[in-house]
């Protein structure tokens, strides 16, 4: 299992997302180390693809679908079920995104 | 570096949304007034956005005025122009002026960093809290230490803030 959490030092909310990211993995009895990818320039984040900081991709696979660009050096907007805008995912957003994910596998 | 504690408010003139220019001297009525670096695009500016409307609404009858300012360049950030910073203003009501800082000389004088960043002055416009306008970006409901608020009160009670600086928690000011 590939996973990878990406992000943009700009941002300060990327240690907390790993935190809960790693605690969920946890859980889920998942040993696989999550692979820390820093972006730093506008070229590498549209390489990578990258929607903002901080994104987690499990197989490569987003947790949260994102519409086909723009890519860039930005700290990502995330909206909780009741419409707030968060900068990063609750754990209860990241909770369902994974095993959705996993239920697909 | 931020201004110091105890620094007097740097002078500005800025256009607002409505193309009005707005000067801090224009609110000489205010016992507080908030010089607020914030931006249209920035995640952590947007979850706090509604805490600082509402702020400014609870205060309006106390004499209370935030001013907020975009020193983002727009070159980078597209969201964060001119035309996009008036449809917010808009669309969320602001009820306060929305400035837009295109030269960046605001931001670095008063050496922000960060969106949102809080600039709290007091009647004899001396800075008195300069951080976050409050722990938790996240939740509202979860939040602790009303930084902002706290300041306010104590300001408009002749008192100290009971915190005086903390660390400014958002997205960095996009430079040219």
């Amino acid at each position: 299992m590939h996973i990878e959490l990406l992000y943009w030092e700009a941002c300060p909310s990327y240690d907390l997302a790993l935190q809960r990211l790693r605690e969920l993995l946890a859980e889920r009895q998942i040993a696989t180390p999550v692979r820390l990818i820093e972006v730093t320039t506008q070229q590498q984040a549209e390489q990578l693809r990258f929607p903002g900081s901080p994104t987690i991709r499990i197989e490569g696979q987003d947790l949260f679908s994102v519409p086909d660009g723009p890519y860039g050096l930005t700290c990502r907007v995330y909206r909780t079920d009741d419409g707030r805008v968060t900068p990063l995912p609750t754990t209860e957003m990241m909770r369902e995104a994974i095993d959705g994910i996993l239920r697909e596998e | 570096m931020a201004i110091a504690l105890e620094t007097k408010l740097i002078p500005f003139a800025l256009k607002g949304t409505d193309e009005k220019e707005y000067r801090p001297e224009n609110y000489g009525g205010a016992k507080v007034l908030g010089v607020i670096f914030s931006c249209n695009h920035c995640p952590y500016a947007q979850a706090w956005e509604g805490r600082l409307i509402e702020m400014q609404r609870d205060y309006a009858g106390r004499n209370v005025q935030f001013l907020l300012i975009n020193s983002n360049d727009p070159a980078k950030y597209p969201d964060d122009s001119f035309p996009k910073m008036q449809r917010r203003a808009q669309e969320k009501g602001y009820p306060f002026p929305y400035l837009f800082d295109e030269t960046q000389e605001v931001a670095r004088q008063y050496g922000a960093t960060r969106t949102p960043e809080i600039f709290l002055f007091d009647e004899r416009r001396v800075l008195r809290y300069h951080g976050a306008p409050d722990d938790n970006y996240e939740d509202p409901g979860a939040v602790r230490q009303p930084y902002l608020r706290s300041a306010i009160e104590a300001l408009l009670g002749g008192k100290t803030p009971p915190m005086t600086e903390t660390k400014p928690v958002g997205c960095t000011i996009k430079w040219r």
